[in-house]
């Protein structure tokens, strides 16, 4: 790849019925982004990132698509669901505030923490979400 | 301290590519809410936790960690077992509670 280039594109569905499968096109991003070459560090973030998106569309939504872009420069994660949405993203972003039922608690997820550390391992977080006709999350990670 | 070294503390069963056993891993962190790994575990390659289902395998290789401690006498599942080798990732089951395994592997200087 070359500075300037068109992204690559890469385009993944989430099932939103197995939660034993949710992850999965994040190991997906994580092999991929491996052989390209990118920096492990980086990888990292963008992986925990783009797992605790991938739970929320499961937790939440019932699964929906992700979107990856890819330059030299920056990683672009867009997830879209079509689930309830988010009533308030102020209140969504607290550490420790969820609205996950108790039996994704009993799977170790629903601490409150997703948004968190999207935030936490994204340089930048866009969050757009309408209630009743869903969410889309747009994160981008600087490869620097 | 070595997958070997940690199997040793907890009088565990180890699941591990014997090639990696003798691996030097730093630093761990120990929970049963995954979404707590994510945000705290970043640059340590060993999780103790007592909770058994695939994400806690999903959860150390988003985070590039090396080794998983089942505490409590649980067993791995299959799948378990499978995605951990997958990724190559050591399973260790040990009988020890997530306190006295944690104790065990902090006085033999894991993470300290």
């Amino acid at each position: 790849m070359t500075a300037g280039q068109e992204p690559l594109h890469f385009h993944y569905d989430v099932d939103g019925n197995n939660f034993t499968s949710a992850g999965e096109a994040s190991v997906q991003v994580k092999r991929m982004l491996r052989q390209m070459g990118f920096h492990p560090d980086l990888i990292r973030r963008i992986s925990v990132a783009m797992y605790e998106g991938e739970i929320n569309m499961v937790i939440h939504a019932k699964g929906g698509v992700a979107d990856v872009y890819v330059t030299p420069e920056c990683i672009t994660v867009i997830l879209k669901d079509v689930g309830p949405g988010i009533k308030d993203v102020k209140i969504a972003m607290q550490e420790g505030y969820s609205t996950a039922p108790d039996n994704i608690r009993a799977l170790g997820f629903g601490a409150g923490m997703g948004l968190p550390n999207m935030k936490r391992y994204s340089d930048d977080l866009k969050i757009d979400s309408v209630v009743g006709v869903g969410t889309t999350i747009e994160m981008k990670f600087l490869s620097a | 301290m070595t997958i070997r070294e940690i199997a040793d503390r907890l009088d565990a069963t180890v699941y591990a590519d014997p090639e990696r056993i003798d691996d030097d891993l730093e630093g761990a962190f120990g929970s049963d809410m995954m979404s707590d790994v994510l945000a705290f575990a970043e640059n340590r390659d060993v999780l103790l936790t007592g909770l058994l289902n695939p994400q806690i395998v999903r959860t150390a290789h988003m985070l590039d960690m090396r080794c998983i401690v089942i505490v409590r006498g649980k067993t791995a599942t299959e799948e378990i077992k499978r995605l951990a080798a997958e990724n190559e990732i050591a399973i260790v089951e040990t009988a020890k509670t997530m306190y006295e395994a944690s104790g065990r592997l902090y006085e033999g200087g894991l993470g300290r």
